[in-house]
Formats: C-alpha cells, sequence, structure tokens
C-alpha cells in the first residue's frame, strides 16, 4: 500500500521527455497536419508542373520518355501557324468572353441586388448553370447549334429575320461566335453571384447620401458601386480569364477545334498534339507556352488585392 | 413636338408624385422607382437573362421525352412543346447502355476524392490557421497559388505521371488526382472558416490539457460544419464537372465517368441519337442539381468565401 502511494508520488513531477516535448512542439506537430495534403500537391501537382516544363523540352512521345533537344519545339511552334492560330483564338475567345461576361455578370447582379419578390428563387435559378457540368451544358448547346433542327434558326426563321438555317458551328466565325456565347452563358452566372455578394456588403446610406446631394444613377455606381467592388471584381475576373483561357471542356464537345481549326484553344491543340497525335513534347511545349499569361493574369490580380490594402489604409499583412 | 418634350420633362414629377403613395411601406430609396419604371428597367432585362440562362435545360428536358418523329420535324407539330411525351430516350439510356455504370463510377470517384480532400484541407487548414508553424503564411500563399493551376497545364505531364504509378486506366488515376483541384481549393476555404471560430475556446481545452487532435475533432469541427458542407458541396460538385483529367486517363469503357462518356461512347452516327443524348445530359446533372437545391446558401457561401479572402 504504502509502496504504490510513493510510486504515485514519484510519478507525478516526471521529467518531460524527448517525446513529450516533440509532441507539443508546433513546427513538428504542423508537419503530421500538413503530411496529407503535401503528398498530394506535391505528388501530383508541383511534380507535374516541373515534369511538364521538362517535356517541352524534349521530344518524348507517348510510350517512350524522351531525349533533350532545348528549344526545339519551341522552334517548330514558332514557325506552325495553326500553333499561332490557337493563340489568337484563345486570346480572342478570352478577351471577348470575360469582357462580356464581367459587363453581363455585373448588369445582372445590380439587377440582383434591387428589391425582388422571389428573390431567393431567383438567384438560385441564376447559379443552375454554373451547377450542371459543362460537358453536359456544352452538349445542349451542341444540339441547340445544329445545323439542320437547331431550334435558333427556326425561331429566326419563324420571324422572318433569315431564309436559311444559320450554320453555327461549320462556319469560321459563327463557330467563334457560337463557342463564345455558350462560355459567357456559362460564366456570368459565377460573375453575377460573386458581384452580388460584394454589392450587398456596400452599405445603402452611401447611396442615399449621394441621392440627396444630387448624384444621378451613373454616377452613384461611378463613384460608389465601382471603387467599393473594385477588390472582388480584381478577384473575380483573375479567376474568369484564367478559367476561359485554360478552357477545354466547352471547345472539346461542341467543336473539336474545328472548322479547319477555327475554333482549337491552345489547350486543346495540346491535347490533340500530345495525347491524340502522341507528341508529348510539343503539346507540353504548348502547355508551357500558357504560363506566361497566366502569370500575367495573377499579377494583375495581386496588384488589385494590394491596392485595396492601400486604399484602405490596412498594412500589408 | 414640343408638347412631348413637356410631357417628359414633367414626367418624373408625376411619377414621383404617383408613387408617394407606396412611400410609407418601401424601404430606403426604393420610393423613387415606380412600377412602370421598374418593369423597363429591372423586370425585363432580368426575365430576358434568366431566359437565356434556363432555355438550354428546358430543351435538354424536352428533347429528352419528345418523341423521334417529333424531334426532326420541327414544322408539323409545335417544337415548344409536345403532347406524346415518351420514356423510351431514358429508358434505351438506363437499360440498353451502361450509362447507370458511369453514373456509378462518377458517384464513386467523386465521392472518394471529396473524402480524401476534405480530410486532408482540415488538417492543413488548421495547421496552417492554428498552428502557425514557421512558414505558415508562406504555405498558404503557396495554397493559393496552388489553386490557380489549371488542369489544362497539368494533364500532359499528369498522364506520363500517372503511367508511371501504374495508375492509368482505373479509377484511382481520378480518385488521387482531383484532390490536386480540389485541396487547394477547400483548404483556403475552411482557413477561412476556422479563423472565425474564436481562438479562446481552444486556450481553455488546451489548459484543460486537451491534445491539438482533441482541440481539432472536439471543439474546431464542430463549430465548422457549415464550412465542410460548403466544402463538400463545392468539391463534390467539381469532381462532378471534372473532364479533362477524366478523358486523358481512362480509356476502357467500364471505368468512364459520364461527361466523357456521354461524348465519347454515346455520341455515334445515329440521327435520332439526340433524344438519348438529352436523356443523358439531363440525368448526369439531376444529382447535382437536387444537391444544389438542398444547400445553395451553403454553395453560394462556397462561392464568395473563396473569393474573399
Amino acid at each position: 500500500m504504502a509502496e504504490i502511494a510513493l510510486n504515485q508520488m514519484k510519478a507525478i513531477p516526471r521529467e518531460p521527455t524527448a517525446w513529450d516535448r516533440l509532441k507539443a512542439n508546433r513546427n513538428w506537430l504542423a508537419i503530421w497536419f500538413m503530411l496529407p495534403a503535401a503528398v498530394f500537391l506535391i505528388l501530383f501537382l508541383a511534380y507535374p508542373l516541373g515534369l511538364g516544363v521538362w517535356l517541352s523540352f524534349t521530344d518524348a512521345r507517348i510510350g517512350r520518355s524522351g531525349i533533350f533537344i532545348g528549344l526545339e519545339n519551341y522552334e517548330w511552334l514558332w514557325g506552325d501557324s495553326t500553333f499561332w492560330l490557337s493563340v489568337f483564338n484563345t486570346l480572342l475567345y478570352t478577351i471577348v468572353a470575360s469582357t462580356i461576361k464581367f459587363a453581363v455578370g455585373l448588369y445582372l447582379a445590380l439587377l440582383l441586388n434591387e428589391r425582388l419578390p422571389f428573390k431567393a428563387i431567383i438567384r438560385a435559378l441564376v447559379l443552375v448553370p454554373f451547377i450542371v457540368p459543362t460537358v453536359l451544358s456544352a452538349i445542349a448547346f451542341w444540339w441547340l447549334f445544329d445545323p439542320q433542327f437547331s431550334i435558333i434558326s427556326w425561331s429566326f426563321r419563324k420571324m422572318d429575320l433569315i431564309n436559311s438555317n444559320i450554320n453555327f458551328l461549320g462556319d469560321i466565325w459563327n463557330a467563334r461566335w457560337s463557342v463564345i456565347f455558350a462560355n459567357i452563358w456559362r460564366g456570368v452566372p459565377f460573375v453575377a453571384i460573386t458581384l452580388l455578394a460584394g454589392l450587398q456588403t456596400v452599405s445603402p446610406s452611401l447611396y442615399e447620401a449621394a441621392t440627396i446631394d444630387g448624384a444621378t444613377p451613373w454616377q452613384r455606381f461611378r463613384h460608389i458601386t465601382y471603387p467599393l467592388l473594385t477588390p472582388i471584381i480584381a478577384v473575380v475576373m483573375t479567376f474568369s480569364v484564367l478559367f476561359t483561357f485554360t478552357d477545354f471542356q466547352l471547345i472539346w464537345v461542341m467543336t473539336r477545334g474545328g472548322p479547319v481549326n477555327a475554333t482549337h484553344l491552345m489547350a486543346t491543340l495540346s491535347y490533340q498534339r500530345a495525347i491524340l497525335g502522341g507528341q508529348l513534347g510539343e503539346g507540353a511545349a504548348i502547355s508551357t507556352a500558357m504560363i506566361p499569361f497566366l502569370l500575367f493574369a495573377i499579377l494583375v490580380s495581386w496588384f488589385g488585392l494590394q491596392r485595396r490594402k492601400w486604399q484602405q489604409g490596412g498594412d500589408n499583412d | 413636338m414640343t408638347d412631348a418634350l413637356a410631357a417628359k420633362a414633367a414626367d418624373p414629377k408625376a411619377v414621383l408624385t404617383g408613387s408617394q403613395r407606396f412611400a410609407d411601406d418601401s424601404e430606403g430609396m426604393s420610393y423613387l422607382n415606380s412600377l412602370p419604371r421598374r418593369l423597363v428597367t429591372l423586370y425585363l432585362p432580368l426575365s430576358i437573362i434568366l431566359f437565356i440562362l434556363l432555355f438550354p435545360f428546358y430543351w435538354m428536358a424536352l428533347t429528352s421525352i419528345k418523341p423521334d418523329n417529333q424531334l426532326l420535324d420541327l414544322d408539323t407539330y409545335s417544337p415548344f412543346w409536345t403532347w406524346n411525351p415518351t420514356f423510351k430516350h431514358i429508358y434505351k439510356l438506363l437499360f440498353e447502355t451502361q450509362y447507370p455504370i458511369w453514373l456509378w463510377n462518377t458517384m464513386l470517384v467523386a465521392v472518394c476524392a471529396t473524402a480524401i480532400s476534405i480530410v486532408a484541407s482540415v488538417l492543413a487548414a488548421y495547421a496552417i490557421v492554428r498552428l502557425r508553424y514557421k512558414g505558415a503564411q508562406w504555405v498558404g500563399g503557396a495554397i493559393f497559388l496552388a489553386y490557380l493551376v489549371p488542369p489544362s497545364i497539368l494533364f500532359i505531364p499528369l498522364s506520363t505521371v500517372v503511367f508511371q504509378y501504374g495508375l492509368f486506366d482505373t479509377p484511382f488515376a481520378l480518385i488521387f488526382t482531383y484532390p490536386t483541384i480540389l485541396i487547394p481549393f477547400s483548404t483556403w476555404l475552411l482557413m477561412g472558416y476556422f479563423k472565425t471560430i474564436p481562438f479562446e475556446l481552444e486556450e481553455c481545452a488546451l489548459i484543460d490539457g486537451a491534445s491539438r487532435w482533441q482541440i481539432l475533432v472536439r471543439i474546431v469541427l464542430p463549430l465548422a460544419v457549415p464550412g465542410l458542407i460548403s466544402a463538400f458541396i463545392f468539391c463534390f460538385t467539381l469532381c462532378w464537372n471534372e473532364f479533362i483529367y477524366a478523358l486523358t486517363f481512362i480509356s476502357s469503357t467500364q471505368y468512364k465517368t459520364v461527361p466523357v462518356a456521354i461524348v465519347t461512347a454515346l455520341v455515334d452516327g445515329d440521327i435520332y441519337r439526340w433524344g438519348s443524348l438529352m436523356a443523358g445530359a439531363m440525368i448526369g446533372s439531376l444529382p447535382l442539381v437536387i444537391l444544389y437545391a438542398f444547400f445553395v446558401e451553403h454553395y453560394v457561401s462556397a462561392m464568395t468565401g473563396a473569393i474573399k479572402e
């Protein structure tokens, strides 16, 4: 009995062992907490990203690891008119679609910010195109843009606007505008709903004060809404530009880059060359060529965010 | 001419006095807008946009239940409605193709990848926000950058990586690669949620002798349930939506996911394919739409939460 009591007394002021100290060490603990995420991101994101750049300097094909050939892939692409066409298409697609997405999205957000009956339901409906998998809605557009049985052509014909069916996806410029339209359709809800969240944080008293001072609706928008919304616009548009620039699904389902490569984006061209054509090195070079554009978009967003902090007088933490 | 101008000039005032009767039950500055004005500036554009946004889905649903002869004959029957709905296309899709298997594949991949990602992101987000180890801020920034790396520039090297690891043409190729899209997003989202949980709660628990693991499981996670639901739904949707990895890494028909299978296996030369194609697209989007209908608020907060930070 006494022995046990003695033992217990001895046990209480136990020296923390190395293991105990390690358990309490937050850096050591953090390693364990970060491990699962780090394993995935390193094995399947960081490593392939580096590997992609490396592949672009090799002549790798499917089933054969390539040897280093320096800039040969890039030199070949430099003289490849299809590649330049895809760059042109990508820029056109990104610039036109993002601009319209921003304009329509902001307009829709402003509309939804008004007092409306059934607002919650309307907002939920607006977001549906964003929920439905892109490929599935792209198939619906494919059917809507059918050269023979398009309901759009039919309706316009009934309204006597056109005489013959529109060849939506078979004509070079028609195809471009059609895929851009589908992309806008898909992207507007995202822009609108996120901007709406930003709009809801703007205090109504600012508008009331401006109205009393005689501001027109345009002035209220230009000098109150827009400046207060700038930071969120910067982020939303970065995402929008980024995902439009690297779009693959819509194009692949609707046109596969055709007619005569008129809708090939850099992403679809790299898939065609690398996976279907088997030229991994060349495809990787096209992918790598997209990185500078993406970095540019990220930098723009970054400085957009910095500006907000500077405007609000906050420190850069 | 002058009359018209005068009427125009007088109009705003007339509108103003006309609407003052309603001024009492309106809020803010809404009394400035009369009903006709709202009709033109608000309801009309809103309904046009809503019509364009929703029409493809109506068309999708209508096509999937129209009989074949009405699908291709727009002039005899009104194309905007059908009085003889048929379930032939849906029946054909479910019982004569491998569609149920593709649905199951998509579900399996989405659930597994989402579960892996949420576990990994909860741990990572907690460590970044609350353990605040050396360099935690840098890791947070790196994770945001990882979010910005699009799948379209990764799929070529990833396909060789997947081949090296021996995962090519198995569901694991997708289950292990989708988390690279999901982890950055959900970590970023959960970081925001964890920051809102009062630090004092954790201090109390630490003083009471709880380990970090106990704090995470018993205190932080129960408080972060809305964030977890948001992250789960958004990840699930992203998985369901993913196309390029599934297209590149899977070649056997029995392992394909719905989006890939519809484009590669269901599209054939048949002129009457539209009915079953649209049925496939509709049934493929239903699970997400149903999920979305129940969790709209979580969905919106996931979308805006990931951007706010």
